[in-house]
C-alpha cells in the first residue's frame, strides 16, 4: 500500500518542515519505505513552497505524483493549483483560517482545520504545521501518532523546552483529524 | 543491521565519500548539487580534510587532478552544464591515469537548461566525457542507498584501474530524502594501505614510464603506447558489468531504464503484473561498461517489445539498447526532459499504449 501526500503553502508556513518531520519520523520509527521530495529553485519568503512525501510498505517508484491520495493546502493559491492532482476519493486538508474559497469537488473528503488561528490562540504561531500534521495523522492513520511524537522529541532534542508545546499542538490537531475521519 | 538514517541524496553522497576516505573536495556551486560542497565544507575539516570552493569548474576539476595525483582520495561534483566544463580536466586525468572520482547530479539541458532533474547527460557520461576517446566506469544509482554504496566503492574501482570513475545521478535523487544505511568509516590505516599500493605517486623526479604510477600525459610515440595500455584495461571490464534483471524470467514486455527512470519503471511493472501483464526490466547499473548481453540474449520469440524509459528527449540510452537488439523487436519510448519529471502514472500510461499495440 502506497500513500502519496503533497503539502503546499506559502514559504514560512513550515510546509517543508511538516513533510520532513513526517518522513523522518516514519523512517526512524517504522520499517516502512519513505521518500521526501521538496520543490526547489528560486524561492522567497511569501512565495510558494511544496513538498511530496510517499510512504509505502513496498519499494517506492517516483517520489513525486500527480495523482495524490492526500493533499494539504495551507494557502489559497495551492488549493487552485493542486486540487486537480487529488485522486477521486482522496483527502483534502484545508487550512481554513486562510483558505476560504469553496472547494468545487464532491468526490473527495474535505478536512478543515483553522490551523493558523489555532497556533496564534495557543501563543505558538510557528506551530501551525505541527497542528496540521496532527490533523493529517488523525484523519488518515498514515502512521501511528506515537511515531510523530517520537519524531518531535528527536527534532527538538537540542531545544527540549520546545518538545512539550509541539507535542501538545500535534495532539490538538490529532483530535480534529480524528473527529473528521471518514 | 546498522541504523538507518534519513538523508538527502546529495548529503548522503558527501558522507559516503568521507567514509570512503575522501579528504579533498573542490567544486563550484550549481543547483541541484549544492549540498555536496556545502556538506563537505563543514565535514571535511572534522576529519583533517580540505575543502576548496574553486573559482570555477575548470579550476575545481584541475584541483581534483592535482589532489588525486598524490594518491589521496579526492572528489568533486557538479551538474550537467558544470560537468561540461570538466571535460578538459577529466580527459587529462584519463590520459594521466589518475584515480579521480566525480559525481554528476544531472539537470535539464542542453545548454544551461533547467535546474530541475533530468537524465540528459547519458551520451556525454558514457561515450565522451572529454576529448580523446578514453573510457570510464560510470555507475548509475537508482536510490539514495545506491548513491551511497556506489560512491563508497568508486574509489576502489578508480584506484584498481588508475582511471577516473563517474557516478551519474540526477536532481531527483540528489534532492530527495530517503532512509539509508551508511557504510563504516575507513580507518587511517586502511587508507594508508590503499595509498601505499600506488606509491610513489608524484610525477616530478621520475623519468617517463619509471616508477611513477601516474603518467604525465605521454607525448609522441609514448601516447600511442599509453592508449594501447588503456584500451587493454577497458577490455577487462566485462567482469565489472552490473545489471539488474527484474522479473525477467517470463517477461514479454521489457522495460529498459537506468537511475530514477528504473525505480519508476519497477513500480509500474509491479502494477502491470497485478493486471496479468508479463512485464520485466533490464536495468543497467553500470551504464559504462553497458550490459549489452542482457539485451542481446533476450528470447525474441517471447519478448514482444521493449519500452525505453528516460528523462531525456531525444532518448539516449536507446542507442545502446538498439545496438544490442538490432531490430529484433519493436522499441517504444516513454520520455520527459528539460526538467519535467516522470511519474509512475505517466510511465504506466505510455506503457499501456504500447502494450495494446504489441500484445
Amino acid at each position: 500500500m502506497e500513500r502519496n501526500l503533497m503539502i503546499a503553502g506559502f514559504g514560512g508556513q513550515g510546509v517543508m518542515t511538516m513533510g520532513k518531520l513526517l518522513a523522518e519520523a516514519t523512517s526512524q520509527a517504522t520499517d516502512l519505505n519513505v521518500t521526501f521530495f521538496p520543490s526547489y529553485g528560486a524561492a522567497m519568503r511569501g512565495g510558494t513552497a511544496n513538498c511530496y512525501v510517499v510512504i509505502s510498505d513496498d519499494q517506492i517508484g517516483a517520489p513525486v505524483s500527480y495523482s495524490l491520495e492526500d493533499l494539504v493546502v495551507m494557502n489559497g493559491p495551492s488549493l487552485h493549483k493542486f486540487l486537480p492532482n487529488l485522486k477521486s476519493g482522496g483527502n483534502l486538508f484545508v487550512n481554513s483560517t486562510i483558505v476560504t474559497d469553496p472547494v468545487d469537488r464532491d468526490d473527495i473528503n474535505i478536512i478543515k482545520a483553522p490551523v493558523t488561528q489555532m497556533s496564534i490562540d495557543i501563543g505558538n504561531p510557528r506551530a501551525l504545521n505541527v497542528i496540521m500534521l496532527g490533523v493529517y495523522v488523525g484523519a488518515t492513520n498514515a502512521v501511528p501518532p506515537e511515531v510523530i511524537e517520537k519524531g518531535i522529541a528527536h527534532k527538538f532534542a537540542k531545544k527540549p523546552k520546545l518538545i512539550d508545546p509541539n507535542v501538545e499542538a500535534f495532539r490538538m490537531g490529532l483530535e480534529i483529524g480524528k473527529a473528521q475521519a471518514k | 543491521m546498522a541504523e538507518r538514517v534519513f538523508m538527502k541524496g546529495t548529503e548522503a553522497i558527501a558522507e559516503a565519500a568521507v567514509r570512503a576516505g575522501c579528504r579533498f573536495f573542490a567544486g563550484y556551486p550549481i543547483t541541484p548539487q549544492n549540498e555536496i560542497p556545502e556538506y563537505m565544507a563543514r565535514r571535511l575539516p572534522e576529519v583533517g580534510g580540505t575543502f576548496v570552493q574553486g573559482e570555477s569548474e575548470v579550476a575545481s576539476v584541475n584541483m581534483l587532478y592535482g589532489a588525486a595525483s598524490t594518491g589521496i582520495r579526492a572528489m568533486s561534483s557538479s551538474s550537467s552544464c558544470g560537468i561540461s566544463l570538466y571535460s578538459e580536466g577529466v580527459s587529462y586525468c584519463a590520459s594521466a591515469r589518475i584515480p579521480m572520482v566525480y559525481v554528476n547530479v544531472q539537470r535539464g539541458g542542453p545548454g544551461i537548461g533547467a535546474i530541475q532533474p533530468a537524465q540528459q547527460d547519458y551520451m556525454q557520461a558514457t561515450k565522451a566525457s572529454g576529448n580523446g576517446g578514453f573510457r570510464m566506469i560510470v555507475l548509475a544509482p537508482d536510490s539514495v542507498q545506491e548513491c551511497v554504496d556506489m560512491v563508497y566503492e568508486a574509489y576502489d574501482l578508480a584506484e584498481r584501474d588508475q582511471n577516473p570513475v563517474l557516478v551519474l545521478t540526477d536532481g531527483v535523487m540528489g534532492t530527495m530524502m530517503e532512509p539509508v544505511v551508511l557504510p563504516p568509516m575507513k580507518s587511517d590505516k586502511e587508507l594508508e594501505e590503499c595509498r601505499a599500493k600506488f606509491l610513489p605517486r608524484a610525477i616530478i623526479g621520475h623519468p617517463l614510464g619509471q616508477q611513477a604510477t601516474c603518467r604525465p600525459g605521454s607525448v609522441g610515440d609514448g601516447q600511442e603506447q599509453a592508449n594501447i595500455e588503456a584500451a587493454a584495461m577497458y577490455e577487462t571490464w566485462d567482469k565489472d558489468i552490473r545489471v539488474e534483471e527484474f522479473m525477467m524470467d517470463d517477461a514479454e514486455i521489457v522495460f529498459a531504464a537506468y537511475g530514477i527512470s528504473a525505480r519508476i519503471s519497477r513500480a509500474v511493472i509491479r502494477q502491470l503484473r497485478k493486471e496479468g501483464i508479463k512485464a520485466g526490466m533490464i536495468r543497467p547499473i553500470t551504464i559504462s561498461p553497458f550490459p549489452y548481453d542482457s539485451f542481446r540474449n533476450l528470447d525474441f520469440n517471447r519478448v514482444k517489445g521493449i519500452i525505453d524509459v528516460e528523462m531525456s528527449i531525444p532518448a539516449q540510452m536507446r542507442w545502446d539498447v538498439d545496438f544490442a537488439v538490432q531490430g529484433r523487436c519493436p522499441i517504444h519510448e516513454v520520455l520527459r526532459s528539460g526538467g519535467q519529471l516522470l511519474t509512475n502514472d505517466q510511465v504506466l500510461k505510455g506503457a499501456r499504449e504500447f502494450i495494446k499495440e504489441v500484445l
